[in-house]
């Protein structure tokens, strides 16, 4: 009743007996194991390693973190000092980016202004990562009454615009490096939580996490052993996402006057500086705005590509 | 028996970024009218491509149609542009799917996905599309009906899903139903229950049936015909009693070892097939199951076997079965 | 369902009553009285315009007495501008903020939306990649470069548009454009992902099983689910927009709430701050509520009891 077979029929082989040897299990060449297996962390960094996008953007981060190290050393001028003989110059092999209206060296200025940024944004996600973790850690471990209490409490603060709250802070206590991290956590750690709770809500009934428990394994080791580096994948997606808006949120502050305050240049304070003369000036405004633009572009790329290395699931 | 569906020598590849998977190898099987026949294999042996295939549903690309035939009721649909298609799935052959909780659409109401393929195919006005569609639902043992018609999937159990799922693929009395392991997703004894409805429905409406599962105890219970598919082969088809009562191919066999039975004495321990389907990126040159297999020999490793006719509706695909194996053995 | 929109409801009011409570008491631990400027009034100006401004009373007077006066829609009066109150400022310059905002809006969702669509129906070819990096750079390029720089070239170098003023619907193009960029790149990403889940999800095979042609299965089945996320990004764009008009409104001089704003805070007009704060925290949280709201029409799925699962 089937159609034809496309093998012909054995008969047609040259069949020896010895072909009907059976096989000891030794012989055979079952269970090659394909390809070798690589631990989820290796998985994950070759996987980002080939992508080209991603890399692209930690290349540029670290070439800008270099540059805010190095930039203003090796430049002759320093951030702060005027040279009223030589405003608004344009680049030169003098001055590499020009110079600003009171004559201050843009180049040297530009990378002074992108330690500020980075510090903002690099502190304000460390500060952001702890509370978070911690704070969210407890919400997703003990889960119940305790979640259900913290989680609206978070919430409120989390409807509460955190803009209005941070332009606020800054207007009753005097802008400064400190202030401004400050104020820009102030509501920031609350999406970490959430993340960290997620993940531990959903890490905490895995199979390993009860054997430990079952165990005997106490709530720190449970937390710090097993599920907090369990989760550490969307950690620091969302850490590495969360410094581009904290510079994004401080050159806001800047341009409203409430950023770090004069002499001392952040990115922002220096586009805002530059906003008045630049149509005529146009370098003034270019450099900083282009350093920040390309810093935010690098950490959300690798952002992005970090997530995608880390749960290949969502890649599609 | 007439057949309504003739599978003629199927092959069917993926690409991937490792290359080509060779999922589906040269397959032949038939449906007849108001039959129901079983493909069993493991996950990955091809089985749910060829119950897409046959539908055209399977995304291409990656997939390919490398060749063959899929005959129905004359025609063969590999042949079909996906316009004619369309006027065929739903209405001739309807189909459902394994996990009843993501297959039906979350956000519109149950009603309105079943008078959605009536309106389609039957050309009926809403009203007419609803009378038939909460008679439709009645049928497949959903009570309050008429209330029910106006609730979101989230307000169905899995099993009232899967009820409903088979009322969609019903609705327009089709000549072929593919189920594409319908109840892999449900409770045990939900299990049962959708299995009752389907052949309940069956009788009633004459549909025949293409069953794909895993489990050879959803195949006792309401097949006719059984095909045994391994790695993109087929290794072993026969009739059920055949299939049961007298396997011959060691993998059939092992799967019947696997599976508890009622008359199973009490000590008599299962026996799992030990090992892993090969790759089908570069699939073996001998036989597919001989990496797993007890009863191994040397030709095995090196030469695909032909087909073994024990009857007009059994046959198996294995080096065993040859007249030499026996002599080689008993020397 | 009534019970969840009471609860929504609540929880926007009391989010609502800490936001003015926080910044009535930021105000108040400002050093110094806010009359301090350049000449120092006499001292029967300022006992006069301490009584204007109920500075004088305990600070818990003054709190309930601001709380009752907000619940009436009085802000109080401006510090800097005499005799004007702070509602006759904000509905004064609220207009032509609210007209931008809602074009802003309106734009990002409609743009942004089909960029998204068009981006995962052609998922990895060539009109992907083109959505994905407009979205990359709309979401890495902050709205004041980008402002700056379609000033620059569009209209100062190329005169097509104005390069300040709000008067022509021309002069709205730029702002508009500066506003919604960012807005636009979030909108097509969550479309884009969101998309390409509905186009693998079962329930999109099921229609094809059915027959379904293209367009019906796009229309009936894709769409709708597929901008089911963007919903619960208008609290979110609401900020966006109010955020980036303050600045935006500041470089194309358009006399609104935001240009407003940034005034006051330049010149310590605490009153107007204060205000100007609560409005915005008004606004958003309207946004707020009503995205749940309507997200409970849109989908089914919904719980009525507790809000939506994180």
């Amino acid at each position: 009743m089937e159609n034809e077979q496309r093998m012909p029929h054995p008969a047609a082989l040259n069949l020896t007996p010895e072909d009907f040897q059976k096989i000891g299990p030794d012989e055979k060449q079952s269970e090659v194991i394909q390809r070798e297996s690589l631990s989820s962390w290796r998985d994950s960094w070759e996987r980002l390693r080939k992508n080209k996008l991603a890399m692209t953007g930690l290349i540029i981060m670290i070439l800008i973190v270099i540059m805010a190290i190095i930039g203003p050393m090796i430049s002759d001028y320093d951030y702060e000092t005027n040279d009223l003989m030589n405003t608004n110059m344009p680049p030169s092999s003098e001055h590499w980016f020009g110079t600003d209206d009171l004559g201050r060296d843009v180049f040297v200025r530009t990378w002074m202004g992108a330690r500020i940024s980075l510090t903002v944004g690099l502190a304000a996600a460390a500060i952001d990562l702890m509370i978070g973790v911690i704070y969210g850690g407890i919400m997703g471990y003990f889960g119940g009454r305790v979640d259900e209490f913290m989680n609206k409490f978070a919430e409120i603060l989390y409807s509460i615009p955190y803009l209005l709250v941070t332009i606020l802070l800054l207007v009753v206590f005097e802008p400064s490096l400190g202030t401004i991290i400050l104020a820009l956590t102030i509501t920031g750690w609350i999406n970490m939580s959430w993340i960290v709770r997620g993940e531990i809500m959903q890490l905490k009934n895995r199979e390993y996490v009860l054997a430990s428990r079952s165990m005997g394994a106490g709530t720190g080791r449970l937390l710090f052993r097993h599920l907090i580096p369990n989760a550490m994948g969307p950690i620091i997606v969302t850490l590495t996402l969360s410094v581009p808006s904290a510079i994004f949120a401080e050159a806001f502050l800047s341009f409203l006057g409430l950023g770090v305050q004069a002499p001392v240049a952040s990115w922002g304070s220096m586009i805002n500086d530059a906003l008045s003369g630049w149509m005529y000036y146009p370098w003034r405004m270019l450099f900083p705005a282009l350093f920040i633009s390309l810093t935010m572009l690098a950490f959300n790329i690798f952002g992005d590509g970090l997530r995608d290395a880390l749960d290949p699931k969502l890649k599609k | 028996m007439e057949p309504i569906l003739q599978v003629k020598d199927l092959n069917v590849s993926f690409h991937v970024r490792g290359g080509e998977v060779k999922a589906v190898r040269g397959m032949n099987f038939e449906v007849g009218k108001g039959e129901t026949v079983a493909i069993v294999g493991e996950s990955g042996s091809g089985k749910s491509v060829t119950a897409q295939t046959i539908m055209r549903l399977i995304p291409s690309p990656p997939s390919v149609i490398k060749k063959g035939e899929v005959i129905f009721q004359g025609q063969d649909l590999l042949k079909k542009t996906n316009k004619q298609m369309e006027a065929i799935r739903g209405k001739d052959i309807g189909m459902i799917f394994q996990d009843p909780m993501t297959s039906l659409n979350p956000t519109i109401k149950i009603g309105k996905q079943i008078t959605e393929v009536l309106i389609k195919h039957q050309g009926m006005s809403f009203s007419e599309a609803k009378k038939h569609g909460i008679e439709m639902l009645k049928l497949v043992g959903i009570k309050n009906a008429e209330e029910r018609f106006d609730q979101y999937p989230h307000e169905f159990s899995g099993g009232m899903r899967q009820r409903a799922m088979i009322a969609i693929a019903l609705a327009c009395k089709p000549t072929l139903l593919i189920a594409d392991e319908p109840t892999t997703a449900l409770d045990v004894t939900i299990q049962a229950q959708i299995m009752d409805v389907m052949k309940e429905m069956q009788e009633r409406l004459g549909t025949s049936i293409i069953l794909i599962t895993h489990d050879l105890g959803v195949v006792a219970g309401m097949c006719d015909r059984v095909i045994v598919m391994y790695a993109g082969e087929v290794v072993e088809t026969g009739t059920k009693w055949e299939i049961f009562k007298n396997p011959q191919h060691p993998y059939t066999k092992g799967l019947l070892r696997s599976m508890p039975r009622l008359d199973q004495k009490k000590d008599e321990p299962l026996i799992p097939i030990v090992g892993t389907p090969p790759d089908l990126i570069k699939p073996p040159v001998g036989c597919p199951f001989a990496a797993r297999c007890d009863e191994a020999m040397r030709i095995c490793e090196r030469v695909d076997p032909g087909a073994t006719e024990f009857s007009d509706t059994h046959m198996a695909r294995c080096w065993n079965l040859h007249p030499m194996a026996k002599e080689a053995q008993s020397s | 369902m009534l019970r969840y929109v009471a609860n929504k409801f609540f929880y926007m009011l009391v989010s609502l009553f800490i936001l003015i409570s926080a910044t009535f008491f930021l105000m108040k631990a400002i050093p110094g009285d806010p009359f301090m400027g350049e000449k120092k009034p006499s001292p029967e100006i300022l006992a006069r315009l301490m009584e204007q401004y109920d500075l004088d009373k305990p600070v818990f007077q003054q709190y309930t007495k601001y709380l009752g006066n907000i619940v009436q829609g009085d802000f109080g009066l401006s510090m800097k501008k005499q005799g004007e109150s702070v509602t006759g400022i904000i509905v004064d310059t609220f207009g032509p903020s609210l007209r931008l905002g809602l074009i802003a809006i309106v734009v990002s969702v409609i743009v942004g939306v089909l960029l998204g669509m068009l981006a995962a129906l052609y998922h990895r070819k060539l009109i992907d990649n083109i959505a994905m990096i407009i979205s990359v750079l709309g979401i890495a390029v902050p709205s004041f470069v980008l402002a700056s720089l379609l000033q620059f070239v569009l209209a100062e170098k190329a005169h097509i548009f104005n390069v300040m003023g709000f008067e022509g619907p021309l002069d709205y193009v730029l702002p508009v454009m500066a506003l919604s960029a960012q807005p636009i790149a979030f909108i097509a990403r969550l479309t884009r992902s969101s998309m390409l889940e509905v186009l693998h999800a079962d329930y999109i095979k099921t229609a094809k099983a059915k027959g379904l042609n293209w367009i019906a299965i796009m229309f009936r089945h894709v769409i709708r689910n597929g901008i089911l996320p963007v919903v619960t990004y208008v609290g979110p764009m609401t900020a966006n927009i109010i955020t980036g008009s303050v600045v935006i409104e500041q470089i194309f001089g358009i006399g609104g709430i935001g240009k407003q704003f940034v005034e006051s805070i330049t010149n310590r007009d605490y009153t107007v701050i204060m205000g100007i704060t609560i409005f915005y925290g008004i606004l958003l949280m309207l946004a707020r509520f009503l995205t749940d709201i309507v997200y409970v029409f849109v989908d089914p799925r919904i719980k009525l009891t507790g809000g939506k699962e994180r």
